[in-house]
């Protein structure tokens, strides 16, 4: 039964949802301003760096008149009086590549306004996280029942492990606008094409494992599509630096752009970190849905599409961990890996419950 | 992997064994066809060279089998043959729908027939790529679980000559001795679990402690892809052992479980008809609830099956079966799938018998539960006193409406103003042409369509319940009494499902253990330099690269501070520190 309070409160959280919409696109407008004015700095560490003129560019490189253990922690080296750790990595031509500063640059107004899309980021979220709290009561059940819950509550975890990482002073600035254009994406279709007002659950979506597989999907997802994000600046960058190892000249505007980026050693292991931890979750997912399915069905697999899909998913998040840690694919074939692990990942999502004949079909597009 | 940053002056040693990967053979060592030898003259001598030959055959495939190269394509493959499946119908889903998409689409279907593309995962070649792929994995697995079992028995492995190759390195000299700096360092390293193992160098006079820890990651690892292994065995079981049936359960009525009494039931080659549970149950009563006003107006929001069971013990329960909720009744687990209504007739013949009586399952055709269904009445005898049979079909709407593009249908699903609505035949029923028949469809090839006596139009009416009315040419009465409701149930079992969730759960934990647990190796070494002092290095492996290394070589060099101070000025010829690596040290990043 809908009661006319909570046909009240689903208005509310559509209200909540365009507002944050609408927040979203001043944060867009402030990410893209910190990058405009950072492209006013001049940062051409990289190049330095693989030519071997580093010790001039990096006045931080120096040693120090005491060793020190230096380490990097949210953009500031923090340098103890201490035995200094040097450290290698399997590229050791790239090991010398500084992290780029960020899209601010050493800018200041640019940095202004990349604060300024950080808190307008984090309002955005609270308003995102209130329409689905306020859906979650009107419904009363979990925010997830169809299509247009499922995208809002994916891009605001998106979002949410975004602000976890600044939280954690890991320093991702430089994913802010590619994160929230998609999430505007995101959005504008749950709004407009995915929109549905169900609040029902069909008999065979209640059950206990609806809050454990669901969920789980969905934040699975939204890390998947954080690592992918970054999987695809690395290919950028990495492109960048090796035509500077072979003694090419990037453009202009690749130079402004990518140099503000992470290296692509440090781009290449977020990506990572975000996908190894994320695969035993998926993993996990994987495994609650087949004993949904189980209860539910009667049987626990069943190659219905969506499970189909999910084994590909897996399959693939599984290639590219291997490929990474054996047969040292590091780079920019691991990149594209995951990119694909993530657009199976989609195609379940969307393609799935659109187009093919499945049991899951409760999409409700 | 970090084996890459070493060069080949190296102890191979040292970071040999670091990982359980496969290690890849050169190119240049897997000559095909070439395994040396020449071939004798005589018989014996081709036995021999054959021999040779197969044993080198097997030898090489069997590497390559068992590489990670191989490995990653047949993953690789695995993936991409799933995906067909998931586009074209599959008999396992619905075989309905495979016949839907032969008839539509004859010259496709007979190539997708061929290539098996209609049962995908049971197809030969799906089948042979997860074969291969799993033989690979126990031929890789199974060696390096003993190999590992070694490397546990064994020490930690020595430190190679030059420490600054490392992932991580520091250096620094102290005036402390270059025993207590080792024994410092051993204690340090124990008492963070590591193994650790005071070692001469193979220079005279140095020494140092060489220590590994986390040796859960390669357990986890092991643990993973064994877990997998036994989730296909319970996969296969499941497939061999398995029985399946549909029962169709009016309100008031048994359910026996018995081979006879099934709808529908298919079992795996392996299972025993004979092995079917003893028990039986019936249906007390089912309620349905439906959504009324809202978005969702219809939609059902509980369905629930009061039955009362009993087993071969003979003891008898009362239980409700939800749809989430099956009921498990020794092996065997009782599920409900559908839902509907049996109108309940009551057909007199022409000489006033009761010909028929009782409920009529109808199947519905959508969301409101309008339902399609025929009653078959083969004990008539009509007006002329002659064996005859009678025929109708027609609509049960549970909230009924009419309209004319849809004519009779049902609006709500609750029976709010139920209407039974026929037409009726006579004539034969076909029963006896030896013909399988479907209950639910009526062959009126042999039957005459009865009529209006008065308009001569198709005799058709509508009834609610409690009616009942004349049929034409004093042909009997019809009497709508009422109608219950029905409930579908699936009975099944299956073998290896326990082994399957164990398989399952085992890999999730396998595989926590190995994605987030680091393997590292640590080294200290310490000896007396030329002008009296002690230079410490320090240095550490990890298998993968993790920012966690260097932190922690930094705190344990931290750690030693105590016993060994470091001195202030850093000597210039500190093995390794040339000017590249010292700006390596930004590269210790988070
Ligand atoms: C069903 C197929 C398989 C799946 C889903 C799978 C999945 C995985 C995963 C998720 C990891 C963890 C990666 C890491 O440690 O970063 C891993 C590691 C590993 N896999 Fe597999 N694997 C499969 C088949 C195989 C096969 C056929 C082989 C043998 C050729 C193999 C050998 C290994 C080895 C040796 C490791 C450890 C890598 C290391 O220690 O660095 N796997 N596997």
């Amino acid at each position: 039964m809908t009661l006319a309070a909570d046909e009240g409160l689903a208005d509310f959280s559509n209200l909540l949802i365009y507002t944050a919409m609408a927040v979203y696109a001043l944060t867009f407008v402030a990410y893209t301003a910190e990058w405009i004015f950072g492209s006013r700095s001049r940062v051409a560490r990289t190049a330095a760096a693989l030519s071997g003129e580093e010790a001039a560019a990096e006045p931080a490189a120096v040693p120090a008149q005491r060793p020190a253990v230096m380490v990097r922690k949210g953009g500031t080296t923090s340098v103890l009086e201490r035995p200094r750790i040097v450290t290698r990595s399997s590229s050791p031509e790239r090991d010398a590549v500084p992290d780029g500063p960020g899209a601010a640059g050493d800018d200041e107004r640019g940095d202004t306004f990349g604060r300024i899309a950080v808190s307008l980021t984090t309002l955005a979220f609270l308003l995102h996280l209130g329409g689905v709290v306020a859906r979650t009561i009107a419904v009363g059940r979990g925010p997830w029942g169809n299509m247009y819950e499922f995208s809002t509550a994916f891009s605001m975890v998106a979002v949410a492990s975004y602000l976890g990482f600044l939280a954690f002073r890991r320093n991702i600035r430089w994913l802010g606008l590619p994160l929230v254009t998609t999430v505007l994406l995101d959005l504008g279709l749950a709004v407009t094409v995915l929109y549905n007002d169900s609040t029902q659950l069909v008999p065979a979506l209640d059950s206990i494992w609806m809050w454990i597989h669901v969920p789980l999907a969905i934040i699975c997802g939204a890390l998947m599509y954080v690592g992918a994000v970054a999987a695809v600046l690395f290919l950028f960058r990495d492109r960048y630096e090796a035509k500077l190892v072979a003694g090419g000249q990037p453009g202009r505007f690749a130079t402004s752009v990518l140099e503000r980026l992470p290296s692509s050693i440090t781009l290449d292991r977020f990506s990572y970190r975000i996908n190894a931890a994320v695969f035993p979750f998926w993993t996990f997912t994987i495994v609650a849905g087949a004993i949904w399915a189980e209860t539910a069905w009667g049987r626990y697999w069943d190659w219905d599409p969506k499970e189909t899909w999910a084994f590909i998913t897996w399959i693939v998040y599984a290639i590219y961990l291997h490929a990474r840690s054996t047969a040292g694919w590091k780079g920019r074939r691991a990149a594209y890996l995951c990119i694909a692990g993530l657009v199976c990942f989609l195609i379940n999502y969307y393609g799935v419950n659109i187009f093919f004949d499945s049991l899951h079909g409760y999409g409700g597009v | 992997m970090a084996k890459e940053t070493v060069d080949q002056s190296t102890d191979e040693a040292a970071t040999s064994g670091l990982s359980t990967a496969p290690v890849e053979e050169p190119e240049a060592t897997v000559v095909a066809g070439s395994f040396g030898g020449t071939r004798q003259p005589g018989a014996r001598g081709h036995l021999t060279w054959l021999g040779r030959e197969l044993v080198g055959w097997a030898r090489w495939f069997w590497r390559q089998l068992t590489s990670m190269r191989v490995a990653l394509i047949l993953l690789f493959l695995l993936a991409l043959a799933a995906i067909p499946g998931s586009m074209i119908p599959q008999n396992n889903a619905s075989t309905t729908t495979v016949q839907d998409f032969k008839e539509r689409n004859p010259g496709l279907s007979s190539f997708y027939d061929r290539l098996q593309l209609f049962d995908v995962y049971s197809s030969v070649w799906f089948s042979a790529i997860y074969l291969l792929l799993f033989v690979s994995l126990v031929g890789c697995i199974i060696p390096r679980s003993w190999q590992f079992v070694g490397q546990l028995r064994g020490r930690p492995p020595r430190a190679p000559r030059r420490l600054d190759r490392m992932p991580a390195y520091t250096t620094w000299h102290t005036d402390a001795a270059p025993e207590d700096v080792l024994d410092a360092a051993h204690r340090q390293l124990r008492r963070r679990r590591f193994r650790a193992d005071l070692r001469e160098d193979a220079k005279p006079g140095w020494s140092h402690v060489a220590a590994e820890k986390g040796y859960l990651r390669e357990v986890g690892n092991l643990v993973f892809h064994l877990s997998l292994v036994v989730l296909l065995i319970a996969f296969a079981a499941g497939r061999l052992y398995y029985a399946e049936g549909g029962k169709l359960v009016v309100e008031g009525y048994d359910f026996t479980n018995n081979l006879t009494q099934y709808d529908d039931f298919s079992s795996g080659p392996f299972y025993d008809t004979d092995d079917l549970g003893n028990f039986s149950f019936t249906l007390d009563e089912f309620h349905a609830e439906f959504t009324r006003s809202g978005p969702d107006l219809g939609t059902a929001s509980r369905f629930d099956a009061d039955v009362t069971y009993r087993t071969a013990d003979g003891t008898e329960r009362s239980t409700t079966i939800q749809v989430n909720e099956p009921l498990s009744i020794g092996d065997e687990r009782v599920r409900l799938l559908g839902h509907g209504f049996a109108p309940v007739v009551r057909i007199t013949d022409g000489e006033g018998n009761v010909a028929f009586s009782g409920p009529v399952p109808f199947i519905p055709q959508d969301q409101a539960l309008t339902s399609v269904g025929v009653i078959k009445v083969t004990d008539y005898v009509g007006p002329d006193g002659r064996p005859d049979q009678l025929g109708f079909q027609g609509f049960f709407s549970p909230t009924y409406n009419i309209d004319e593009v849809r004519g009779p249908h049902s609006t709500f699903p609750d029976p709010d103003n139920p209407v039974l609505t026929l037409t009726g035949y006579r004539g034969d029923l076909g029963l006896d042409s030896g013909l399988p028949q479907n209950v639910y469809q009526l062959d009126t090839t042999h039957m005459e369509q009865m009529v209006d006596e008065e308009t001569g139009d198709v005799f058709r009416f509508d009834l609610r319940p409690g009616e009942s009315i004349e049929l034409p040419d004093d042909q009997g009465t019809l009497e709508f009494q009422g109608f219950e409701r029905w409930a579908t149930f699936q009975i099944s079992t299956r073998a290896g499902n326990g082994w399957a969730l164990g398989g399952a759960l085992a890999a999730i934990a396998g595989l926590a253990a190995s994605l987030l647990l680091q393997r590292r190796r640590v080294w200290v070494r310490a000896h007396r330099h030329d002008d009296g002092h002690t230079v410490v290095e320090m240095a550490s492996l990890g298998r993968t690269e993790s920012g966690r290394i260097p932190v922690e070589l930094a705190s344990l060099a931290a750690a030693l501070e105590p016993v060994a101070p470091m001195l202030p000025a850093e000597p210039e010829e500190a093995p390794g520190s040339d000017t590249s690596e010292e700006s390596a040290a930004e590269g210790a990043r988070p």
